[in-house]
């Protein structure tokens, strides 16, 4: 157990080394070392402002990973039951996957506007896909054998779906809804960075226009570790779930 | 006699999926013409082509276009070409594989983009830094598939090599190397579409030239008929893309035995 | 423990060896004795041109012995030699045929047998000859353009089969190379096994938990222990050059089937108990 975690943070001890030096080559340093945007960080989780914005940002991430999630699974299931349908959709969604989806935010501004709405809107238009192709691909790939074995065993078909189905495709889902979430939060974030007057990826820009690094890299920095920890979450989820 | 017709099925999908795509088109055109849809907030999509072409015609945007295409192109080579080096050197080296795997799994959690400000006080407003914010979006898809891929080819071809009495870089060359290439040319589609979306967005955000920076440019200034048409193109572009790729990768695929 | 009440029998043939094996034991893991002792000491020597054919149960240690001869493994004691000399890697002159699919997806069968001989340095002319042969040999003219992945299970191991018979092995090693295919494909690979085997004059090593398949092929059946793999018996089949599947239905076939399955089901039982 210690040797599973002591490689990793090792790798992260050589990355914050490699940051100190680099912010030690950088001409007049505007970059910040480690120390400074740590101490930076202290001050922050202490300025009620700062929770302000955070509870901005966390309310359409709240909002926009409920939908999504639920939209998601559902959608999926849906395109997963008719296989033709699940044909038709995959290359649609696994395209609009890959679009750079920042390009259709004025879209989404022009429809919702400069509210909280548009960010909440943006959020779930990232979140969505993932679960959505995840949800859909597993239940496609189900074995026939289970189904099979589940009529033979005298189910019913709602027996089955919550017994069978469910069980078999929950791991898939559960990576899906990892990167599905991963994605809402930075869809609310490049969300916030364009044209918002609050939230945390606002709070960035900001504090880029000022030229405040170490507001930038403490505000980046939470947020990194609040994903990673929500992420490692759903990781423990999915593997207590496997033998 | 099940291939052909898996392929006539899959055929039938794609007439089926264009009739979806050119009925949604269709929808929304008659939207925004009976006035359903204002004009003021989404224009139909014959005007967008017609913007589109009227753009692309008079060369306005040329240099946007160049700039946009040319940095993704850079971005993805360049994320291939490390994330597949990286990748090979981790899989060599298990003690630093196993010690960086569990962060690469959960790093497209983090929203990478946040430090794009990083990067522009490393290399400054410009390409360089788009270039950056690119590279480390895409090149993690490219070092996991690399793993991937190697981790994945049958031992029997392993022993194979061994059997012809093939020395290490002729084995990687002519077994690992082709073994592997289905799965690597998954990451390289992943990473060209995270180029695009590092690119595309990194000019969206802050920059003075691209496609991304010309869209945002066209929203401030209320110019919904150009912004319209960019989005369009950009659209375009990644469909075009992504077809072409999912073709080379099918092909791929298809020799992958079940 | 109990394989040492059994009487080993040394697979010796002083006379004309081609391969042989003396004290050959592989030990895997710690060697403090907490290691998996899985074969050996085994002594055997391969007549030159013999068909010989290994059974045991599952885990026996046959595979192995086929991975020491084919220089992919090394002995943790004994010693191995081919043609008289010491087997230190894979060693020029052997071929071996694997139970996984071993064909390359990336080449059209063609290649995928000429791929051997292309590196080999051989002409181009004497190529296409070999490979039109070993293809028309094995029945694969029709699919020379194909990939692997459009072939059956029982084509794709002819395609192996095929790139190893045109590398002209002194020394054909194959390990359970029809494991994965169907009672009838199996038949008829082992008369194209037994073809080949006329015309290269080639010896051969057959690793097989088939015992009718070793009873028709082979002019020898060696017997294995459960693990540690040690040889049990011998068994001369006395089957003239020129057979076939058909001499199943000879008394002879059944005969050997049912004293190999004699010979072999109480060690087949040790490992259906996991003793």
């Amino acid at each position: 157990m210690m040797r599973h975690i002591l490689g990793p943070v090792l790798v992260i001890l050589c990355g914050l080394l490699a940051w100190e030096v680099l912010h030690l080559l950088v001409a007049n340093s505007s970059l910040p070392s480690p120390l400074a945007t740590f101490v930076e960080m202290g001050v922050l989780l202490r300025d009620p402002d700062f929770w302000k914005q955070a509870a901005q940002t966390a309310q359409a991430f709240a909002v926009a990973v409920v939908l999504s999630t639920v939209g998601g699974i559902a959608l999926g299931v849906l395109l997963g039951m008719k296989r033709l349908a699940g044909q038709v959709a995959e290359p649609i969604l696994v395209n609009l996957y890959s679009l750079p989806k920042v390009t259709l935010y004025p879209v989404v501004l022009l429809i919702f506007g400069l509210g909280i709405s548009a960010r909440i809107a943006f959020g779930i238009m990232h979140g969505l896909i993932p679960l959505t192709l995840f949800t859909m691909n597993a239940i496609l790939q189900l074995k026939p054998v289970y189904r099979r074995s589940a009529a033979v065993m005298g189910l019913t078909s709602w027996q089955t779906a919550l017994r069978v189905v469910l069980p078999a495709i929950l791991p898939q889902v559960i990576t899906g809804a990892r990167l599905g979430v991963s994605l809402c939060l930075l869809g609310v974030l490049i969300g916030e960075m364009f044209a918002a007057r609050n939230g945390l990826g606002y709070m960035v820009t900001h504090a880029m226009e000022r030229g405040d690094m170490p507001t930038v890299l403490a505000v980046a920095l939470i947020i990194a570790a609040v994903a990673l920890a929500a992420n490692g979450l759903l990781l423990a989820l999915d593997r207590s779930r496997q033998p | 006699m099940a291939l052909a017709s898996l392929f006539t099925a899959s055929t039938y999908a794609m007439w089926l999926r264009l009739a979806v795509i050119a009925g949604a088109v269709g929808a929304l055109e008659l939207a925004c013409r009976i006035g359903w849809v204002p004009m003021t907030i989404v224009l139909p999509p014959s005007v967008m082509a017609a913007s589109l072409v009227e753009l692309l015609a008079s060369g306005a945007y040329s240099r946007d276009i160049l700039v946009s295409f040319s940095n993704v192109a850079l971005a993805a080579l360049l994320a291939v070409g490390l994330g597949f080096l990286i990748g090979a050197i981790l899989h060599a080296l298990p003690a630093v594989r196993s010690a960086v795997e569990p962060l690469l799994a959960s790093y497209y959690a983090v929203p990478t983009f946040m430090f794009y400000p990083v990067f522009i006080i490393l290399f400054g407003v410009g390409s360089g830094a788009i270039i950056a914010i690119a590279v480390l979006l895409a090149i993690v898809a490219m070092i996991t598939a690399t793993l991937n891929g190697v981790d994945r080819i049958p031992p029997v071809l392993s022993k194979t090599a061994r059997i012809f009495r093939m020395g290490p870089v002729e084995r990687a060359l002519k077994i690992s190397l082709p073994a592997a290439l289905p799965y690597l040319f998954t990451g390289v589609k992943l990473s060209v579409a995270y180029a695009f979306i590092g690119v595309i967005a990194s000019e969206f955000i802050l920059s003075g030239a691209g496609i991304g920076y010309a869209i945002a440019y066209a929203y401030n200034n209320f110019n919904n008929r150009s912004m319209y048409g960019l989005m369009l193109l950009i659209v375009l572009a990644v469909t075009l893309i992504n077809t072409g790729l999912d073709m080379i990768d099918r092909r791929l695929q298809a020799r992958l035995r079940r | 423990m109990s394989a040492a009440a059994l009487a080993q029998v040394p697979v010796v043939a002083p006379d004309d060896h081609h391969a042989r094996l003396r004290g050959v034991t592989r030990i895997f893991g710690p060697r403090n004795g907490t290691g998996v002792h899985a074969l050996g000491p085994v002594d055997l020597d391969l007549r030159r041109g013999e068909f010989f054919s290994v059974v045991g149960p599952s885990g026996c240690g046959k595979s192995t012995l086929l991975d020491v001869l084919a220089g992919l493994s090394f002995p943790t004691a004994g010693t191995a030699e081919f043609e008289g000399k010491p087997i230190t890697g894979v060693p020029a002159g052997v071929g071996v045929v694997f139970q996984e699919d071993a064909s390359f997806p990336w080449l059209s069968v063609e290649d995928n047998v000429a791929f051997g001989l292309r590196r080999s340095g051989v002409d181009g002319a004497e190529i296409a000859r070999r490979v039109d042969y070993a293809l028309g040999f094995m029945g694969l003219k029709a699919f020379a353009k194909a990939y692997p992945a459009q072939l059956s299970g029982g084509m794709r191991q002819r395609v192996c089969i095929a790139r190893t018979l045109v590398m002209q092995p002194r020394l054909i090693l194959l390990d359970e190379p029809f494991g994965a295919l169907d009672q009838q494909t199996r038949l008829l690979m082992g008369d194209e096994l037994l073809r080949l085997w006329r015309e290269t004059s080639a010896t051969v090593l057959l690793i097989t938990h088939a015992l009718d398949e070793a009873a028709m092929l082979s002019d020898r059946v060696g017997v294995m222990s459960a693990r540690p793999g040690l040889f049990i018996d011998v068994l001369d089949t006395g089957w003239p050059r020129d057979r076939d599947s058909r001499i199943v239905s000879h008394p002879r076939f059944g005969e050997l089937t049912a004293h190999l399955w004699e010979k072999l089901r109480a060690e087949s039982l040790k490992h259906l108990r996991g003793s």
